[in-house]
């Protein structure tokens, strides 16, 4: 009895030519369109896992270990640090590079326990649709941030107004 | 005939569970980025809408999450590095089972450390 192995549908590294005659040619990746996609997503996830060590501890040192902590978070907390184009980038290249690195890890995870074609094709939209709303909206929220909001003419409470 | 393979590097040891935990925390992380992303974006809506949901991150319950959310990570990141290295360094795969227990032992350090600083402060009032 012999049984037949399916190549990994993705996350394989290498240029994915057939070695042998024994693989479908369904499941054949050379000579795709895909061209080397895989090999570029395997590479990103590496080196934006070592950008994101940096970033992510450093965001969690400055937002939970100094001076009171969590305690010390509020809105005058945010303002405090995106008045700073340093933490505007800093946390604009979290949200793109976390986002994205999470994004291509979940795509594999469908890839190996989604089995049938549809639920695949469904559960990709979903994800894809998910990572892009929120990357806008962090995106925008990050630059159209105001630390002095304004309704109907009138300052809201809790912001942070120059002097009139 | 196909035999029972006698033992392999991968399945069923070390190697496995590394994998599993490392699959479980990038989904939990993932997940919880989605909500702490919308959560963020509150600053757009008002001051007071910001600080009350980030008030319910102080409570005592949310500060035992917080801790598992920080301890899911710092296993990610050091379990990443370690793939990294076995991907990328020419004795990686030689040394994978020592990297392990390094990146365990690093990480029992670093949740000490962290647990101790953060539930202080957490838990300490204010
Ligand atoms: C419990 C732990 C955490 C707390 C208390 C926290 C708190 C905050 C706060 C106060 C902000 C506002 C801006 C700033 O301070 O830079 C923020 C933004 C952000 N955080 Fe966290 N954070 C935590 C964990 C994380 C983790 C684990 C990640 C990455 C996976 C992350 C990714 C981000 C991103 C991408 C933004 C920018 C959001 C945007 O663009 O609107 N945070 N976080
Ligand atoms: C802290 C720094 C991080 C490092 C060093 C890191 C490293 C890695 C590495 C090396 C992989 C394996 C990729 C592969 O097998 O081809 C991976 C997978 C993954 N990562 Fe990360 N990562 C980090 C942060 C994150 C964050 C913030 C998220 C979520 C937003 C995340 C979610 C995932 C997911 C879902 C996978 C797929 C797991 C699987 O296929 O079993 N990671 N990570």
């Amino acid at each position: 009895m012999t049984a037949t192995i399916q190549p990994p549908r993705s996350g394989n590294p290498s240029s994915g030519k057939p070695s042998s005659g024994r693989i479908a040619p369904k499941y054949r990746r050379s000579g795709g369109s895909k061209g080397n996609f895989e090999m570029l997503a395997w590479l990103f996830m590496r080196l934006s896992g070592v950008v994101l060590v940096v970033l992510i501890f450093g965001h969690l040192t400055v937002n939970l270990l100094v001076g009171e902590g969590i305690h010390a978070i509020d809105f005058g907390f945010v303002a405090g640090k995106w008045a700073d184009p340093f933490w505007q980038f800093w946390d604009l290249a979290m949200l793109w590079l976390a986002m994205l690195h999470g994004t291509n890890g979940v795509r594999t995870i469908i890839n190996d326990y989604a089995e049938k074609d549809a639920t695949r094709l469904w559960l990709k939209i979903v994800l894809y649709a998910a990572t892009t709303v929120i990357i806008v909206l962090g995106t925008l929220v990050i630059f159209t941030f105001n630390p002095c909001p304004v309704a109907n003419g009138v300052q809201l409470p809790g912001g942070f107004c120059p002097a009139p | 005939m196909p035999t029972k393979p006698a033992g392999t590097l991968y399945r069923g040891r070390e190697g496995m569970w590394s994998w599993v935990g490392h699959r479980i925390t990038g989904v939990v992380i993932f997940f919880f980025l989605l909500v702490h992303v919308l959560d963020t974006s509150l600053v757009r809506v008002s001051p007071e809408a910001y600080t009350a949901v980030i008030g319910t991150y102080k409570n005592p319950l949310m500060a035992l999450g917080e801790t598992g959310l920080v301890a899911a990570i710092v296993f990610h990141a050091f379990n990443g590095l370690r793939i990294i290295a076995v991907d990328f360094w020419k004795k990686g795969a030689k040394y994978q089972r020592q990297m392990l227990w390094t990146v365990l032992g690093l990480w029992v350090v670093v949740m000490v450390g962290f647990s101790i600083r953060h539930l202080s402060l957490a838990l300490g009032g204010h």
